[in-house]
């Protein structure tokens, strides 16, 4: 067994161990007094932003990372790419240590950090690709290629002489995710890239990234708080809530950690009738439609719904995971994550 | 050459960029022919009141004022809008992402920025000044020729060697909010340090003597004083080429200093957001 979990962290393209990052931030004392000594005598206090995480992720994976605010998600994402020294810990992407080979492992990583924009502001899109080609010393061939599937795939073909400013937010988001593919890179960071964006640019950017991962097999990691993201792309979900990992596995296996529930929705011919069932409870009322809350281990479905047509003239009926958001905050709750 | 790519095409982006402003450079250009009438008026006032015989003549000082009001935007008095904005907001980890050495690459940013809106603001400022002035019967106060070619070319050089000091000392104020986030301090400090010390306010020949060892041993003169009496012959070419190893020498210290003090900040940079 110990030998394969060697062969595993030797083949794993990203591996972080113990990882540790703590804040040094100076307390400010409130009121004017308190400024004025601030000045002359400083107290720091520590804020850890990972207290020691550990998780590896092979090749062509495609990961969602998840949190609340503050939970330590960016900060994952800095030190993985090597803008930030973490305080502890081990941290090797393709076996290079991020922050002290910067200029190696930057060439094979491509990031787009959704609020900012990697573009010149005033300058065409197309010439921003042309800076980019030469600040990653792309060939030419390599360059023509590259681009153009990227434009072909993000249809970029108009966008392509319209300086940045103007761009919409979708637009300008198909861009970004343009700019940080064209030196190839194998490993793709992605924080928050749907934030504000439309129904349509949404769909649009997860499509692209899916089939990114699908066909080019890119490795993504991605941060978000749309849930939506994450139900759509990512096989695996990393939960991080205060610097710590608080679950890390399929989404099927998170809702499971959390709560087993499924509800029944059924709608009744008879508007009066009465539901009352041992194994199932009632969770809302409206009108002719009664929401049951079940757990599916003390009973199928099946007999649910079978036992309660014996009793009532049923319309029409469905069965439904709790929403995706319920999970998670209750998995923040269960952490202790709502009272930050 | 490859070596230089991404510098050069960084360089390039930000000229085209900053080229598009031509409403600010008309803007300048007025602005500069009225200081440089009202510096001129107050020279030539000083210059008629005074029986002394000065350190420089007043077809020196003349020049002085004109290339000084030509190249005012190339001193390092402001910092760059831009690279603090990037700085405040964060997007300052998209520059730590690239595979380039930083220093260097905001360097090229920083060196676009000095020299860009000066091209466009010191060539009709100069045509003005050499061509315009004379038709008009004010031949005494235009800007003439240097007196010699060698004059000429080592103006050109010191010129090179002013643009990259001032870039260095740019850098520094720059490198300064990594630490300070804020770019108010700096512009209120750099304007009124970086003038007086450079000899734009009053050309530094003009101080009294006592001051004028301080004023030869510090970098500021080499961005104005320096070029500026190569081009009027008032550095004579033999010495203007020991002047121009100085401003060398001023660059490469503050290109190192720069080195260290961005490798240290850089180090406790944290970017800024989530």
């Amino acid at each position: 067994m110990a030998g394969s979990a060697a062969v595993a962290s030797i083949m794993a393209q990203i591996l972080v161990e113990n990882l540790t990052k703590t804040f040094r931030v100076a307390k400010r004392r409130a009121g004017l007094w308190g400024a004025v000594t601030g000045l002359v005598q400083r107290t720091y206090h520590d804020i850890p932003a990972l207290a020691g995480i550990d998780f590896t992720i092979e090749e062509s994976e495609l990961v969602g990372y998840i949190g609340p605010n503050g939970a330590g998600k960016s900060t994952t994402v800095k030190i993985l790419s090597g803008i930030l020294v973490p305080s502890a810990g081990r941290c090797e992407v393709n076996g290079v240590i991020p922050w002290k080979n910067r200029l190696q492992h930057v060439q094979n990583i491509g990031v787009v950090f959704g609020q900012r924009t990697q573009l010149w502001w005033d300058l065409p899109v197309i010439e921003s690709f042309e800076v980019l080609r030469a600040i990653y010393r792309i060939p030419a061939a390599v360059f023509q290629k590259n681009s153009a599937r990227l434009i072909e795939l993000l249809q970029l073909q108009e966008l392509l002489d319209i300086p940045v400013r103007q761009l919409s937010l979708g637009q300008r988001m198909r861009s970004d995710l343009a700019a940080a593919l064209l030196h190839g890179p194998r490993l793709l960071f992605l924080d928050e890239p749907t934030i504000g964006l439309d129904a349509v640019s949404k769909l649009a950017v997860r499509e692209f990234i899916k089939m990114l991962n699908r066909d080019d097999g890119v490795t993504v990691i991605l941060t978000t708080h749309d849930m939506d993201d994450i139900e759509a792309l990512c096989r695996r979900v990393l939960v991080i809530g205060r610097g710590k990992i608080v679950s890390d596995g399929s989404l099927a296996a998170l809702r499971a950690t959390v709560s087993h529930e499924r509800r029944l929705i059924v709608d009744l011919v008879n508007a009066q009738e009465v539901v009352e069932e041992p194994t199932a409870r009632v969770v809302e009322r409206h009108g002719r439609r009664v929401e049951l809350a079940f757990d599916p281990r003390v009973i199928s479905p099946a007999q649910l719904i079978s036992r309660i047509a014996a009793k009532h003239a049923i319309q029409d009926l469905f069965v439904e995971h709790p929403p995706i958001e319920r999970i998670i905050a209750d998995l923040y709750a269960k952490h202790g994550e709502l009272d930050i | 050459m490859k070596r230089f790519l991404p510098y050069r095409a960084v360089v390039s982006a930000r000229y085209r960029m900053l080229l598009q402003y031509r409403a600010a450079a008309f803007a300048g250009l007025v602005t500069q022919c009225f200081w440089g009438a009202i510096r001129l008026m107050i020279v030539a006032a000083f210059y008629a009141a005074s029986t002394q015989t000065q350190p420089m003549s007043l077809p020196e000082v003349v020049v002085y004022i004109w290339l000084g009001q030509a190249f005012f935007g190339m001193l390092p008095w402001n910092i760059d809008e831009e690279f603090a904005q990037k700085v405040r907001d964060g997007s300052v980890a998209y520059d730590l992402l690239r595979p380039v050495d930083l220093y260097a690459f905001w360097y090229s940013h920083a060196l676009a920025y000095r020299t860009a809106p000066t091209t466009l603001r010191a060539i009709p400022l100069g045509c003005l000044a050499i061509l315009v002035l004379p038709r008009l019967g004010l031949a005494e106060w235009a800007l003439g020729a240097p007196p010699s070619w060698a004059s000429g070319v080592l103006f050109g050089v010191s010129l090179v060697g002013a643009a990259a000091l001032s870039t260095a000392i740019t850098m520094l104020t720059h490198i300064s909010l990594l630490w300070t986030i804020s770019a108010a301090g700096m512009d209120r400090i750099m304007p009124a340090v970086v003038t007086v010390f450079a000899g734009m306010v009053i050309p530094l020949p003009l101080f009294p003597d006592w001051m004028q060892l301080c004023l030869r041993l510090q970098p500021f003169r080499g961005l104005v004083d320096v070029p500026f009496r190569i081009y009027s012959g008032n550095i004579p070419p033999d010495v203007a080429l020991l002047e121009i190893i100085s401003q060398g020498v001023w660059v490469g210290c503050l290109v190192w200093l720069g080195r260290v003090l961005l490798a240290r900040g850089a180090r406790k940079l944290v970017v800024q957001g989530g």
